[in-house]
């Protein structure tokens, strides 16, 4: 009976197991070596971190990507990177009113003569929207939509570690090579990777054999990217690659950003930045919870303690 | 229990005035203060309590929730994430409210396999069982509505699945679902209609609550033994303070389990997808429900085949409602007139089995169909190449190693033009969730028919004669254990 216990136990872990569901086909996602500063019970953000990834966010990712759940004033509240105690309200903080005055803004009320005119941002508006429209968007990127990035590490299995991953994960330029066939006395101009050269993978051993994925026109591959390589994969389909295509090209080459604080911009650095700053925005009161739970942990922890001796007290005298 | 007499005295003028008009504080007095409840209650009894927290804690933080909550496609997600952002602690009541649920469902599972194994559902207790049955489909259909709200993928695409099991219906199936829909498919009507509904049906399963506790003190409680109270001076003791502490120590126990996930995993039971705005253009790779209602959409997912004119969905609909229906039935199913599975050996065997179905049903819901279930066991993928010749499709299939790939680019090289060869991968045959699913579906019912039959053949063990004789002989029987065997 006992034994069974334990199978029925051992097996309802195993059930919740089975709830952590994996992207299919894409490769496991990995974060930085030495994990995540805002994990665990008491983690918190790095601050430069997130300064840093804001940074990146605004030189790189939001030319495509808006982040329309955000306002500038969100920089400066409690938990955010440009917090000052000094200024209470956000409103009145003059780094977050400098930062919000770089963006060009439409004003959401007209003028005198009824138009829409564009002034510089006030901490109270909206992350500037790259595109006017959906469409605008996929016009300006071959079709596909740049998605929002307001909850974007909530938004995917792996969260911050699978920001991380993507954007450090695509195979070298060096690795690209020009394939040219000819077809019914047609040549055909395509790009391929070499999997057998893309080492980083671990995946493709080169004893395999050259195996060329074709990149089809305005895509890239990732084996972070959830999607299915078969239908490019020349080599042998039981070794297909893991991962897919996206639209968006690797982004962060070394020193594409120059950071205001000297920290030398490295692509895991970046990376490593931006995620951070993309899990804040997906989670800005993540300190405020971890700190309530701590109070509230502790309460509730004193409070059994005496309902156990009450009880203990209380029953003293039956049997049962 | 009815039976008992009211001990309640009015001790002021006012009591007495009111005691002659309506005598509520007498009532109260009577259910939750003097109530005779056996003193023999073990741990599995305080969840009855704890899900009287549950529903007050749903009830209060929803309708804060719901003064800031926008039910429009337009504007229903971005609301639930100013709620997260900008309103004071909404962060908190969010968490609260989407945790809660789950808690809600752990609690009332443990309270019905707890129910099921000391035999709570047998006579004088057949309604208070059904009434349970019935709070637990409300409570099924208010998460279902409630999971819709937040308009994400998940929120959408899972609607989407579970109107559409009402369109399995003959006939009248496709009019159901749109008169749930409120309309040809799920737009800003259903979701107008499904926040209405999930606002009112907490309310419904309050007053079934209700019910509940009335049904119960009628008989009063079972208790592990299954011995009816003989003598309520020896065998009960009051409600208060002896349960009243007891259940306050269970609900705190409880409520910091519930804090951990609150405070430092609120995402884990929820699915990422959901942080998606909804797109009906854009299906997610697997749709899975939340996880307490796994094992029934591993029961609707393992019927994949058609019974005479039954085609296969409506089947795994039918099976699926009938896997909450049994349940409705069950205190006739049961033939045993024992209560308490520790006297009845073979149906105990078969209650732990049930349980252990119940989490791999569980399992099955969360994984793809098709997938192995021990991925060890299965063997290496086989290459196949398809082509047609004149006009036929063929296929060539190879298995090795490196030079099966060699073989085959050998051979679709070797095809004549106009064969159309192409290669894929195809995964050996393996033993996968859905055959999995299939057999577990039939050992889930088949709990419900071996009850009706070991109820006739089994022996069960000798009973304790009474609650308070039982509690004597056990801790007789621990002292003596406590001897030294040496």
């Amino acid at each position: 009976m006992k034994t069974f216990r334990i199978l029925a136990a051992g097996l309802a872990g195993l059930a919740f197991a089975g709830l952590a569901h994996a992207a299919g086909g894409a490769k496991h996602p990995h974060g930085p070596e030495a994990g995540w500063p805002f994990e665990g019970v008491t983690g918190q953000y790095d601050k430069a971190s997130v300064q840093r990834g804001y940074q990146v966010y605004k030189q790189v990712c939001s030319s495509c990507h808006g982040m329309k759940l955000l306002s500038y004033r969100n920089l400066g509240e409690p938990g955010g990177p440009f917090y000052d105690p000094a200024y209470p309200n956000p409103n009145d903080n003059p780094f977050v009113k400098a930062l919000a005055a770089e963006n060009e803004v439409m004003n959401a009320e007209p003028n005198e003569a009824g138009e829409y005119e564009f002034r510089p941002a006030m901490p109270a508006d909206r992350f500037r929207s790259p595109f006017p429209n959906d469409a605008a968007a996929r016009a300006a990127n071959g079709g596909a939509l740049p998605p929002d990035l307001s909850v974007m590490v909530k938004a995917r299995h792996y969260g911050a570690d699978y920001i991380y991953s993507l954007m450090t994960g695509y195979p070298d330029f060096s690795l690209y090579e020009d394939l040219i066939t000819e077809e019914n006395g047609e040549t055909i101009y395509q790009t391929v990777i070499d999997m057998s050269k893309f080492e980083k993978l671990g995946s493709y051993k080169p004893d395999h054999g050259p195996a060329y994925l074709i990149q089809p026109a305005g895509q890239y591959y990732n084996p972070y990217m959830a999607g299915d390589t078969t239908p490019n994969f020349q080599g042998d389909p039981r070794h297909r690659p893991p991962g897919g295509f996206l639209a968006m090209g690797p982004q962060l080459p070394d020193g594409r950003v120059e950071y205001t604080d000297g920290t030398e911009a490295t692509t895991s650095q970046m990376a490593y930045d931006v995620a951070q700053f993309l899990a804040w925005a997906a989670e800005p009161k993540l300190e405020a919870r971890k700190r309530t739970g701590l109070g509230t942990m502790v309460f509730l922890l004193i409070l059994s303690t005496l309902l156990w001796f009450s009880y203990k007290q209380i029953w003293r005298k039956v049997e049962h | 229990m009815s039976g008992h007499e009211s001990t309640y005295k009015p001790n002021s003028a006012f009591e007495r005035w009111l005691d002659t008009r309506l005598p509520i504080i007498r009532f109260a007095n009577d259910t939750m203060i003097n109530f005779p409840t056996p003193k023999n209650l073990n741990y599995w009894y305080i969840f009855g309590a704890i899900l009287a927290v549950c529903l007050a804690i749903q009830i209060i933080t929803g309708v804060i929730l719901a003064m800031h909550y926008e039910a429009s496609v337009d504007g229903a997600f971005a609301s639930v994430e100013r709620i997260m952002r900008d309103v004071p602690y909404g962060w908190l009541l969010r968490y609260i409210h989407a945790n809660g649920a789950s808690m809600f469902f752990l609690a009332v599972y443990i309270h019905m396999f707890r129910g099921l194994y000391y035999g709570s559902y047998k006579a004088p207790r057949e309604v208070l069982w059904i009434i349970g049955c019935v709070i637990y489909l409300l409570m099924m259909a208010t998460a279902f509505l409630g999971y819709m709200l937040p308009w994400g993928q998940m929120s959408y695409h899972g609607s989407n699945v579970i109107t559409g099991l009402f369109g399995a219906i003959p006939l009248v199936g496709e009019s159901i679902q749109t008169w749930l829909m409120g309309g040809p498919s799920i737009g800003n009507q259903t979701l107008q209609r499904f926040f209405s509904l999930h606002y009112l049906l907490p309310f419904m399963i309050a007053g079934a609550v209700v019910l509940h506790v009335w049904a119960l003190h009628v008989p009063g409680n079972t208790n592990p033994t299954g011995v009816e109270v003989k003598e309520v001076e020896k065998d009960t003791v009051p409600f208060h303070p002896y349960y009243t502490v007891k259940d306050a120590f269970g609900i705190v126990i409880f409520l910091i389990m519930f804090a951990v996930f609150v405070f430092y995993a609120p995402g884990v039971l929820g699915h990422a997808d959901n942080y998606i705005e909804a797109n009906a253009l854009v299906t997610p790779a697997h749709i899975v429900p939340e996880w307490y209602l796994l094992p029934f959409y591993a029961i609707l997912r393992a019927i994949t085949f058609d019974l005479g004119p039954i085609d296969a969905k409506l089947l795994g609909v039918i099976f699926m409602f009938a896997a909450i229906a049994v349940l409705f039935v069950l205190p006739w199913l049961d033939t045993s007139k024992v209560k308490s599975m520790r006297y009845r050996p073979v149906a105990r065997q078969f209650f732990f089995g049930f349980v252990v179905v119940c989490f791999l049903l569980g399992w099955c819901g969360a994984a793809n169909p098709d997938d192995a279930v021990i991925p060890a066991l299965q063997g290496d993928p086989s290459l196949v190449v398809s082509y047609t010749v004149e006009g036929a499709p063929a296929t060539a299939s190879y298995k090795g190693g490196e030079e099966a790939f060699e073989q085959a680019k050998a051979f679709m090289a070797s095809l004549p033009a106009g064969a159309n060869p192409s290669l894929s991968a195809v995964p050996a045959p393996t033993f996968a969730f859905r055959h999995l699913s299939l057999i577990l579906t039939f050992l889930y019912f088949g709990y419900f028919v071996a009850l009706f039959f070991i109820g006739l053949t089994e022996k069960p063990k000798a009973l304790p004669e009474s609650i308070h004789k039982s509690v004597l002989k056990r801790k007789s029987k621990d002292t003596g254990n406590a001897v030294p065997a040496e």
